[in-house]
């Protein structure tokens, strides 16, 4: 960690983002205001009343959490129908020069789910699955949209908190179109431009073909005329040599898909190797953009939150509580990776290059481990390194980040209001010992609120513990490890908690598409990301309603605070207790117990 | 009535405390408890397999078994701790009321009945000598009543029919007179026997903020549920063979056990604290509300102010002694019999002059005070000495006051004191001043509520110049003059719309929708029966500053209930670290730097934590019974140092007290 360049941009980072959170804040509170003016207003307001129109939506008419969450929930379903279906028939419809097949059912239900929940989870290499067509309306379109549900289902929980005695949150389709048309587009024509000028591709062309300049050899398993692996005698497969000498250069609309990518926290890669291909992340300036542009809107939905209760300083108060654990999460898994690995170093290679396993050389550690918190920290799961390959403990990093909760920063939205789950349940804790009954911010935190948000924890437990305690324990589970031991258990793990937690980077040595064709992880990840995603929002949309109802006590001395540097302790300590409590005997066996046998000389 | 405090480790209260701990094991009841049901559910399962094999280690299942009893026992001996000595409280009360006959009115004649055979809306007439067999209201006569039994106050109080002092309490007995009562209260509802079933576990509701903790600390259960049963199948797969009894210990260590414990204890702990001040709540909801209040009104009269106005200066006209003045005023007021003159006479003989006995004045004739002249004196030696309202006085001189002394009265008027003025014949001596006197200590007390963030609001029929001198020297927030019972109503709700919860005393039956309004309201012993019915409170004392006292027992539950719930999830940090290196180190014994301990074996390890998380529960039942200490404190210095106490202290202390039970059982060859 002596590196002086690695401290000046984390430095930078946290600056830059610091400074982008009242600006683009005062922004996002103007969008989700319905009646909010922006500088947009003259090209955009007639395109947004024109929408209204043709939808019969009608903007002044609120609606109360339940018709607000049934909205959502429809939206969602019919979204991820289209989605399902258009893969299906992707082989039969325009715009695919590779002549992709039809993606598989059960395949297709994973990445459908996938990309409505948000959580990007590809079980796929993008470029070798997805056709053009597939690219830019099956999946782009979820970018956007399951960006704009979860910055709604914020706004409705924020409105719930600063509103009183009042029964609606918000109008959806309202929230939806101008989220759209003020936030997301603008903000994404802009940043693609940025990208072409780094170097990011954007045509329309069929992949290139280039000649390599030096052929390889490799080993590959023999496939018979209809594809199926060929066996010896022992059931052994049977490998033979092939020489590679040409490369497929991925072409296509990349730099409009990976604005939305990383803007809306979504984070499925255009190529499979995600950020770390050179096309998806060409300079370093467009991987120090693509970082900020993850933590850009959760950040501003920080200052949203204290604007719309007239509380500032609260605002700020969470934005420091999610900086302080965002920068833990960057020392300790840069200190990791850039111990590198004991048993490397014994052998001779020099300790000072860390554990470049699996990063990508043009960023090293500093960059790599950077990117994996954020990711992680924000359930955006484009990677720029491979999470698999780091040490244990610098893997424990990004794990852990997306158990607690997908809540430092979090996901567009998402981020918010998981966070304000957290802060129902450490004021709930915590409140009583100030004398008084529990209260938020002038509402008083009640069985209702409190049931609510234990079911919400609840079930992302059950969904990340439960299903990975199944596959961990069934011979499909364990089919599809590439490591043995602990970090096998560490793949699966990390998986349904990416998948639970609406993140979608993986430790990628889990193959959830074995060439068998078993659905099984294709199922229970497509499953874990509903559950993740709609587990959440159910409960978060009825704690909003049930906040706005109720009367508001106004502040005085004897009023539990809610900033400053004891409520982030207090928020910090909480969730740090309630994740750690519910993991840690899960990340004992895990990567816990794979860093203290790598230290004794054991790798997996 | 006995309100003493008793002693937590009261033997009376302790041994029969233990035969119901084992009680409380029947699973019907325990499942009130979803924490300690799932405890003994886990103990059950363990003591079940310990004969199903296991034989391999007995010795150490066994102990888990045993502890795990403990854990379910030691919560169960908490909550008899609480409800033993709330009905300690109980029974004292309860001994005035057994065996009382009662005169009951039937056609024509009166029949001798038992108390317990009159219903609401009996009449009973009550002779001097005999006990008053229910509560009720008197309908005719009036009587001097003891009332000791109840309050404590040695001192007869006058009970007749109309007006706001109609209202009887069971178990007191009428000294003089003959009372005829309405009986107001079936036996068994009379507000006693609610005050008790509210301290016995039959009868007792969980208030809203419990169920909303018991919604927490059953979904926390859950989760630990989910994590233990995935914790077998990653051992599964990890070549771990994790046994059933130890990952029952596991859970039974991580569910919060000791708040899940003390949950209830601390509830009725807390109704048992107002007992012990006098003070009978109708609800436990009623206490935690108490905590809640951020308005108190409170009525001038007999809250803020000595009951009356006295005299406490004297003001001479210019050429005048105020020695002579003293005398003069002495004089004239001998025959004023009210509370006023008497404390003119008192004032006076600070000043030397010693009390006047009438016989030894020979020719003298006394002019008592009246409501038409305002104006009592006496006539002496040839001299008429008067003191009364400067009307009055400027009628008895027959014309003007002088300069000096009609500024006197206009500048005490205008701070809010009343001005009496002193004649001997036609000269004015000069001017007394009589004013409230504000009770010492409160001005330090709503300084400190303030810092708490409550603030207080008086209420006076007062006009508002003296309202305001009084609100001034009082140190209240602000004040209400010239209030009528329904302005206080109102007061009330417009509080109440801003989001305020309100406290208030009453004792009149014009208050009674006022006490129903409030969200605490504490009738007073000596009100009537429609205001005790209205408030949610009685104070048998009848102090309203009471109410103060009220507010720091409902905050001193609630932080109670906060600090150990906190205190109880910060435990488990410590347990697993003694737990889960214990589990896995057989299989991997690379991962023993975990044990950071450094305690001496799998076993041991497992069975000190289990022990400790059965031990806290017992070491903490004198807190949970005597509350913590409550500090009047704004929120955030409250919270600082009970989060560092409990949160932090509940993170450390397992530590310490883990390696101390291994040392133990590692000494004892335990395991």
């Amino acid at each position: 960690m002596n590196n002086a360049q690695g401290w000046l941009e984390l430095i930078i980072y946290t600056v830059v983002l610091w400074a982008v959170t009242k600006p683009l804040g005062l922004w996002v509170t103007a969008v989700l205001d319905p009646n909010g003016k922006t500088f947009l207003d003259p090209a955009v307001r007639p395109l947004e009343r024109l929408t209204y129109r043709i939808f019969g939506i009608r903007p002044e008419k609120e609606q109360g959490w339940l018709s607000y969450a049934f909205s959502i929930l429809m939206f969602s379903a019919v979204t991820m129908l289209f989605t399902y279906a258009l893969l299906r028939l992707q082989a039969a419809l325009p715009l695919n020069p590779q002549k992709l097949p039809a993606v598989a059912d059960h395949l297709a239900f994973n990445t459908a789910a996938s990309f409505t929940t948000n959580t990007n989870w590809q079980s796929y290499a993008g470029e070798s699955t997805m056709s053009y067509l597939s690219q830019m309306l099956a999946l782009a379109l979820h970018n956007f949209l399951s960006a704009a549900v979860g910055i709604a289902v914020a706004a409705a929980i924020v409105r719930g908190i600063a509103r009183h005695t009042v029964a609606t949150v918000g109008n959806f389709w309202v929230d939806l179109v101008r989220i759209h048309y003020y936030l997301l587009i603008p903000i994404c024509v802009v940043y693609a431009l940025f990208l072409v000028s780094q170097g990011m591709v954007q045509n329309f062309k069929p992949y290139d073909t280039a000649k390599v300049i030096e052929p390889q050899k490799v080993q590959v398993q023999k496939k018979d005329d209809a594809g199926n692996p060929v066996k010896d005698a022992q059931g052994n497969p049977v490998m033979e040599e092939q020489t590679v000498d040409s490369q497929t250069i991925v072409e296509g609309p990349m730099a409009s898909q990976i604005a939305i990518k990383m803007l809306g926290t979504n984070g499925g890669g255009y190529t499979n190797a995600n950020a770390a291909h050179p096309f998806e992340n060409p300079t370093p300036l467009s991987n120090f953009v693509q970082m900020l542009s993850i933590f850009a809107i959760p950040s501003a939905l920080t200052y949203y939150l204290g604007r719309a209760t007239r509380n500032q300083r609260h605002g700020w108060t969470v934005w420091a509580a999610m900086t302080i654990m965002f920068l833990a999460g960057v020392l300790v898994c840069w200190w990791a990776e850039a111990a590198g690995n004991p048993l490397l170093n014994g052998l001779g290679i020099d300790p000072a290059g860390g554990n470049m396993e699996g990063k990508e050389v043009r960023f090293g550690i500093f960059d790599s481990a950077l990117f994996a918190t954020i990711t992680t920290d924000a359930s955006c799961g484009a990677v720029n390194a491979m999470h698999d390959s780091f040490t244990p403990l610098g893997g424990l990093v990004p794990m852990v980040n997306i158990q607690l909760g997908e809540l430092i920063f979090g996901g567009v939205g998402a981020g918010l209001y998981d966070m304000l789950v957290f802060i129902v349940l450490a004021v709930f804790i915590a409140g009583l010992m100030v004398g008084r009954t529990p209260e938020y911010l002038g509402k008083k935190i009640e069985a209702y609120d409190v049931k609510m948000a234990t079911f919400a924890i609840l079930l992302m437990a059950f969904s990340m513990l439960g299903f990975s305690a199944y596959a961990c324990v069934t011979p499909w589970g364990q089919a599809g490890l590439n490591n043995n031991g602990p970090h096998g258990l560490s793949e699966i793990l990390y998986a349904y908690s990416s998948c639970t937690g609406n993140n979608g980077s993986a430790f990628a040595g889990l193959t959830a598409a074995p060439a068998n064709g078993d659905p099984h992880y294709d199922i229970t990840l497509g499953l874990a990301t509903l559950i993740g995603r709609f587990g959440m929002i159910i409960p978060a949309l009825a704690l909003a309603g049930s906040l706005g109802r109720k009367k508001l006590i106004p502040a005085g001395p004897g009023t539990f605070p809610v900033t400053g540097p004891l409520f982030v302790v207090l928020v910090i300590g909480t969730i740090v207790l309630v994740g750690a409590l519910t993991f840690f005997p899960a990340l004992s066996l895990a990567p816990i117990l794979e860093h203290f046998l790598m230290h004794s000389g054991k790798l997996f | 009535m006995a309100a003493k405090t008793h002693s937590i480790f009261d033997p009376a209260i302790i041994i029969p405390a233990i035969g119901e701990s084992f009680k409380k094991l029947n699973p019907t009841t325990l499942a009130r408890n979803p924490v300690m049901f799932v405890t003994e559910v886990g103990a059950a399962i363990t003591t079940v397999l310990l004969f199903l094999g296991h034989g391999h280690e007995f010795g150490f299942f066994l102990q888990i078994a045993l502890w795990l009893w403990f854990t379910v026992l030691f919560a169960n001996f908490a909550e008899a701790m609480a409800e033993g000595r709330g009905k300690a409280q109980a029974k004292a009360l309860r001994a005035t009321r057994t065996q009382t006959y009662a005169n009951r009115v039937v056609d024509g004649g009166l029949e001798k009945v038992g108390a317990e055979q009159l219903r609401k809306g009996d009449v009973v007439i009550v002779n001097a000598g005999e006990i008053i067999p229910g509560d009720g209201e008197v309908i005719e006569g009036a009587a001097t009543v003891d009332e000791s039994a109840i309050t404590g106050e040695s001192a007869p109080v006058i009970r007749e029919s109309g007006g706001d002092r109609s209202a009887v309490t069971g178990g007191t007995k009428v000294l003089s007179d003959q009372l005829t009562i309405r009986i107001t209260s079936n036996p068994g509802e009379t507000f006693l026997d609610r005050m008790i079933g509210l301290v016995e576990g039959a009868q007792r509701q969980k208030t809203p903020n419990e169920i909303a903790l018991t919604i927490l600390l059953s979904g926390l259960t859950i989760i630990f549920l989910i994590a233990m049963i995935s914790l077998k199948a990653y051992g599964i797969y990890s070549g771990v063979d994790f046994s059933i009894p130890v990952l029952v210990a596991l859970l039974v260590c991580l569910i919060p056990t000791t708040i899940g414990g003390l949950l209830s204890a601390i509830g009725i702990a807390g109704i048992d604290r107002l007992v012990q001040k006098n003070v009978l709540a109708m609800s436990g909801r009623s206490v935690e509300a108490a905590g809640d209040v951020d308005v108190l009104l409170l009525d001038k009269t007999g809250t803020i102010t000595l009951g009356n106005r006295q005299a406490t200066e004297f003001r001479p006209a210019p050429g005048v002694e105020r020695q002579q003045l003293a005398e003069a005023a002495q004089l004239a007021s001998l025959a004023d019999e009210t509370p006023e003159g008497r404390s003119i006479v008192i004032l006076a003989k600070q000043f030397g002059i010693r009390g006047r006995e009438l016989h030894e004045m020979g020719e003298a004739h006394f002019v008592p005070f009246t409501a038409q002249t305002r104006m009592s004196g006496v006539d002496l030696n040839g001299l008429s000495y008067r003191k009364g309202s400067a009307d009055a006085i400027r009628k008895f001189t027959g014309g003007t006051l002088p300069g000096a002394v009609e500024e006197a009265v206009a500048q005490i008027s205008s701070a809010g004191g009343t001005p009496l003025v002193v004649a001997a014949n036609a000269e004015v001596l000069g001017t007394i001043l009589l004013k409230d006197v504000v009770k010492g200590g409160l001005a330090d007390r709503f300084e400190r509520f303030r810092a708490m963030g409550i603030r207080t609001i008086m209420i006076t029929g007062d006009n508002r110049l003296t309202a305001a001198a009084i609100a001034r020297e009082a140190g209240v927030d602000d004040f209400l003059a010239e209030a009528k019972p329904e302005d206080k109503l109102a007061l009330i709700r417009k509080e109440q719309l801003n989001g305020h919860l309100v406290a208030m005393t009453g004792d009149g039956t014009n208050d009674a929708p006022a006490l129903a309004q409030a969200d605490v309201g504490v009738a007073m012993n000596t009100g009537t029966q429609a205001a005790k019915e209205a408030g949610n409170m009685v104070d048998l004392d009848s102090n309203p500053t009471k109410l103060i006292e009220v507010v720091e027992i409902g905050k001193q539950l609630l932080i109670t209930r906060g600090a150990l719930t906190t205190f109880s999830i910060a435990n488990d940090v410590a347990k697993y670290f003694a737990i889960i290196p214990a589990m896995v180190v057989g299989t991997f014994p690379q991962i023993s730097p975990l044990n950071v301990m450094r305690l001496h074996s799998p076993d041991s390890a497992i069975l000190s934590a289990v022990i400790f998380n059965a031990v806290i529960i017992i070491a903490l039942i004198p807190l949970a019974l005597r509350g913590v200490k409550f500090r009047p404190l704004g929120a955030a210095s409250i919270l600082t140092r009970n989060l560092l106490i409990y949160g932090l202290g509940g993170i450390l202390l397992p530590f310490v007290g883990i390696k101390l039970i291994d040392v133990i059982i590692t000494a004892l060859h335990l395991a």
